[in-house]
């Protein structure tokens, strides 16, 4: 393994991101994340035009939008999801408690570990339930004994509802779990690595009804502890998880606000087609 | 009449259940093509039937051989002329010493046969009966058993190749009769003994361990060197080309940049995939030999050009493994915080294992099977002498199992046809066995997700 030189790459004080979380208490009123003029291209195709936002700290924001508007795009900018496509070009800046992550000092695999994500498909690692929620932990070398380790995988499973389900089983493959069982195992898998922001792509679309009311009452949980950016094509969904909302359309962000505002009063025409059903 | 009044719509155009026209001729071109499957499948299941068993006929003899049990005296005036039962001092005594002792040995036997079934029996009839690797045998017997010398002991003689076919039924009077190599008195002589149960064919595991030998000697031939060559050989393959190969795979398919010179390097790995084996003797044969200076028949040059043969086919493998990998898995690891080596290592690389090794495994049965590079690089010598233990026994001269499969096609004696099979066999049971490997190793690694 080799983990221990990733521990001492992240120790070594390249790092400008970690801003301690004192900080971050310090200024309350303050947008977690901050956003402004971010553009992104692929290749020659522009997918994003000029995106600023703000999104407040221990709130859930949703994205919407309809298919290609640039909502999934600009989810994985906030975790450079977007470097591992070679063609992918990002401008504008990105500020997470006052630190840019696309600062060239900023350390992506550091990042990742602090903004973690779940993915539109349940997509746990072909390993036991255990190792799925412990891997990240163990890469950035957070615990340092076993039975500390035990410890945040527990937990981990507990906050994400899976707890009462698997631990009679926590050695058994992750693969073997139900849809929204595999969902919530990736829940507790981002959250293992104790992130302050949690990015979720369309986490229900591969959920039947019963599944997604879970994750869903798990996502309003999860909210005083993270902040929690969703991006989903349900405005059903949107509405009933998210204190806040932004509507994309073709690449641009045409509307953000509270959540209660955006669908009973939108301000932009765009908005009001798209949650009336006009387009989309 | 009762069920028209009740239904009426039944009985208008075609039954709704009943099949049409079309689907009828739907499911008949699924009969033939099933037939034509079938038919396929069992010519080639008829084809591999036939291959094995004129293999195995042929073959299977090779893996027994006549031996004439004697009593034998081991004088030691001529076997350790100093007395002192010294291994360095026996050695000194060649195996010509030895024929002497083999030949009074035989003349006792060959008296007894001429007071009793067969009266034209002479000794030195019964001497040519021997084979000529006799005495070199009698040697090996007296080094490792120094304590037997001065005692009589009884001895199983090799019978030679003409015998030996005869007990086999490959040579009859009829055939003997035309032959200069042997006398139609040596075969009474041959029924007789084998009536006393002085002569008899027993399993011979010096087929397998023994050196190739010459032309006057096929009964002595074996596969020893030939084994250790294609041993040693497969060691250097699978300890070079598995690693290279793994390492520039992962390179291609997730580090390298995509532009036009990955795309010539991808369009030539591919083309090199295709490329005639006996075009990497050659160059083999100009760089290991020519340019390297490396020994001509040596294993090492044996198996870096079977590497060579045998990367683009790794290559190809383990990318196509690695491509099949699900993007998500990899996604996932990205997305905890992993780095791009630790999610390919942790990750892809672990599910891709199973296609990876096996793979491997078929790139090494080939580069085993291998005939045409060895040639050219001079391991279709005649090769007398093991190999010496690893490593400085890569750069000793060795053949290869399907070079001496060759080699004994190419002898002129009769005898050679049952050794090429039974060589066959042998490299046969080598591929079952790497494949086998390759099949418990994929079951033990696979994963599903």
């Amino acid at each position: 393994m080799t983990l221990v030189d990733e521990k001492a790459q992240t120790a070594s004080g390249t790092l400008v991101y970690p801003a301690t979380p004192a900080a971050a208490a310090a200024a309350p009123g303050k947008p977690k994340i901050q956003a402004r003029g971010v553009e992104v291209f692929y290749g020659e195709k522009q997918a994003l035009f000029g995106v600023s936002i703000d999104i407040p700290q221990h709130q859930v924001t949703s994205f919407i939008g309809p298919s290609g508007c640039g909502k999934s795009t600009f989810l994985r900018c906030i975790n450079r999801m977007n470097d591992t496509i070679p063609i992918c070009r990002v401008s504008g800046s990105i500020e997470i408690d006052n630190a840019d992550i696309y600062d060239p000092r900023i350390d992506v695999v550091e990042l990742r570990a602090r903004v973690g994500m779940v993915f539109q498909k349940p997509n746990p690692f072909p390993k036991s339930i255990f190792e799925n929620v412990a891997y990240g932990p163990k890469i950035h070398g957070l615990t340092r004994s076993k039975s500390e380790l035990e410890e945040l995988v527990t937990s981990s499973l507990k906050r994400a509802g899976l707890w009462n389900e698997v631990k009679d089983r926590l050695h058994e493959p992750g693969t073997g779990l139900s849809g929204g069982q595999q969902q919530r195992l990736c829940i507790a898998r981002a959250i293992a690595t104790k992130p302050e922001v949690v990015l979720m792509d369309e986490p229900c679309s591969a959920l039947d009804p019963i599944a997604t009311a879970i994750v869903e009452e798990l996502i309003d949980e999860l909210r005083s502890n993270y902040t929690i950016i969703i991006v989903t094509h349900s405005m059903q969904q949107a509405a009933r998880v998210s204190q806040r909302t932004a509507f994309f359309h073709l690449g641009k962000l045409i509307e953000e606000g509270r959540t209660e505002d955006i669908f009973s009063n939108p301000r932009e025409k765009q908005t009001e087609d798209y949650i009336t059903g006009k387009i989309g | 009449m009762t069920d028209a009044v009740t239904n009426p719509a039944q009985n208008t155009g075609p039954a709704p259940m009943q099949p049409s026209a079309l689907t009828k001729r739907r499911y008949a071109a699924e009969r033939r093509f099933k037939a034509y499957g079938v038919g396929a499948v069992a010519i080639g299941v008829i084809a591999l039937l036939l291959l094995l068993t004129s293999i195995l006929s042929r073959g299977l003899p090779a893996f027994t051989q006549t031996f004439i049990r004697a009593d034998i005296y081991l004088a030691p005036q001529v076997l350790d002329p100093k007395g002192n039962r010294d291994r360095d001092d026996i050695a000194k005594v060649m195996t010509f010493s030895y024929t002497p002792l083999i030949k009074d040995s035989l003349a006792s036997l060959a008296n007894e046969l001429k007071d009793g079934p067969v009266p034209q029996a002479t000794p030195a009839l019964l001497a040519g009966m021997v084979s000529g690797a006799a005495n070199a045998q009698l040697r090996d017997y007296v080094l490792a058993h120094p304590d037997e010398i001065g005692k009589t002991v009884a001895f199983e003689f090799l019978a030679n190749a003409r015998i030996d076919q005869y007990l086999k039924g490959n040579v009859t009077r009829e055939s003997a009769a035309a032959d200069s190599k042997v006398d139609p008195t040596q075969l009474d002589i041959a029924d007789a003994l084998v009536k006393q149960g002085i002569m008899s064919k027993r399993f011979n595991p010096a087929f397998i361990t023994n050196p190739d030998a010459s032309e006057n000697r096929p009964e002595a031939a074996g596969l020893g060197v030939a084994l250790l060559g294609s041993a040693y050989m497969m060691l250097i393959v699978l300890v070079l080309s598995l690693p290279i190969g793994v390492a520039a795979s992962i390179y291609l398919e997730e580090f390298a940049p995509k532009n036009w010179i990955t795309d010539v390097i991808e369009v030539n790995i591919s083309n090199l995939a295709a490329v005639p084996s006996i075009v990497f003797g050659i160059l083999g044969l100009a760089i290991f030999i020519n340019f390297m200076h490396l020994p001509n028949s040596a294993p090492i040059v044996g198996g870096l050009v079977l590497t060579l043969m045998t990367l683009p086919t790794i290559i190809i493998s383990t990318r196509a493994s690695l491509k099949s990998v699900p993007p998500s898995i990899k996604e996932a690891a990205l997305g905890v915080g992993a780095s791009k080596m630790q999610s390919i290592f942790h990750h892809v690389l672990p599910l891709a294992m199973p296609g990876i090794l096996t793979g491997t495994i078929i790139g090494l049965a080939q580069a085993l099977g291998e005939t045409a590079p060895l040639l050219l690089i001079g391991m279709v010598a005649f090769v007398r002498d093991y190999p010496g233990p690893l490593p400085g026994g890569l750069l000793d001269p060795a053949t290869g199992l399907p070079v001496q499969v060759y080699n004994f096609t190419q002898r002129a004696d009769p005898a050679f046809v049952e050794r090429a099979s039974g060589a066959i066999i042998v490299l046969l049971a080598f591929l079952v066995v790497m494949n086998a490997i390759a099949i418990f190793l994929r079951q033990r690694l696979e994963r599903t997700w």
